[in-house]
C-alpha cells in the first residue's frame, strides 16, 4: 500500500517536471534559455519516472536495465546540451550576431 | 491501479510530444529544432519503458536503451553539422 503511494507521488512529480520543461521550451525567448529550461527538468522527470518503474519491478534483471537507462540519460542529456550550446554559440559568433 | 497510472502518464507524455513538435515546426533557428528533438527522444525513451511495464513484455526495455543511444548520437551529429557545416 505504501509502495503504491510512493509510485503515485513519483509519477505525478515526473509529469509535473516534464510539463515544466515543455512550457519552458514553448515560452522562453532565446535558444539558450530554451536549452536551460528543457535539459534540467527533463533529466529530473526521466529520473523520477524510471525510479517509479524500478520500485514497481523490485529486484530484477529489468531493474538493472532501468538503472543503465537512468545513468545513460543522466550522462548524455547535459553532454548533449553542452555540445548544442557550443555549436550555437560558435555559429552566432561567426555570423556576427550577439544573440 | 498502478498500471492505469502508468497508462495515464504515457498518454500525458504523448500530448506533450505534440507541443514539442510545435516548437520543432516553428523554431526560428536549427538549434531550436535540435533541442526540441532531443527533448522528444528523452520522452520517447520514458514512454517505451512505461509500455514495457504496462504490457509486461521485458524485451521492450532493450528498445528503450537503443532509443536513448540513438537520440544522443542524432544530437551530436546535427550539432557538429551546425557548427562546422560538414560531418566528416
Amino acid at each position: 500500500m505504501l509502495k503504491e503511494y510512493v509510485i503515485f507521488f513519483l509519477l505525478i512529480s515526473s509529469g509535473f517536471f516534464f510539463s515544466v520543461g515543455t512550457v519552458g521550451l514553448l515560452r522562453m525567448p532565446d535558444t539558450f534559455t530554451r536549452m536551460h529550461a528543457t535539459t534540467k527538468s527533463d533529466t529530473l522527470g526521466a529520473g523520477l519516472a524510471l525510479l517509479a518503474l524500478m520500485i514497481y519491478r523490485g529486484l530484477d534483471v529489468i531493474t538493472l536495465k532501468l538503472i543503465f537507462i537512468l545513468v545513460f540519460v543522466w550522462i548524455t542529456t547535459p553532454t548533449a546540451a553542452h555540445i548544442m550550446a557550443k555549436a550555437t554559440y560558435n555559429q552566432n559568433r561567426d555570423e556576427g550576431e550577439t544573440k | 491501479m498502478i498500471l492505469n497510472s502508468f497508462t495515464i502518464l504515457a498518454i500525458y507524455l504523448s500530448i506533450l510530444f505534440i507541443l514539442c513538435l510545435y516548437r520543432a515546426y516553428k523554431g526560428p533557428s536549427a538549434a531550436d529544432r535540435v533541442v526540441s528533438i532531443n527533448v522528444i527522444s528523452t520522452k520517447v525513451t520514458i514512454v517505451i519503458a512505461l509500455i514495457a511495464a504496462i504490457t509486461g513484455q521485458d524485451s521492450f526495455m532493450d528498445v528503450a536503451i537503443i532509443y536513448a543511444m540513438m537520440g544522443f548520437i542524432t544530437t551530436i551529429a546535427v550539432s557538429k553539422y551546425i557548427e562546422k557545416k560538414k560531418l566528416f
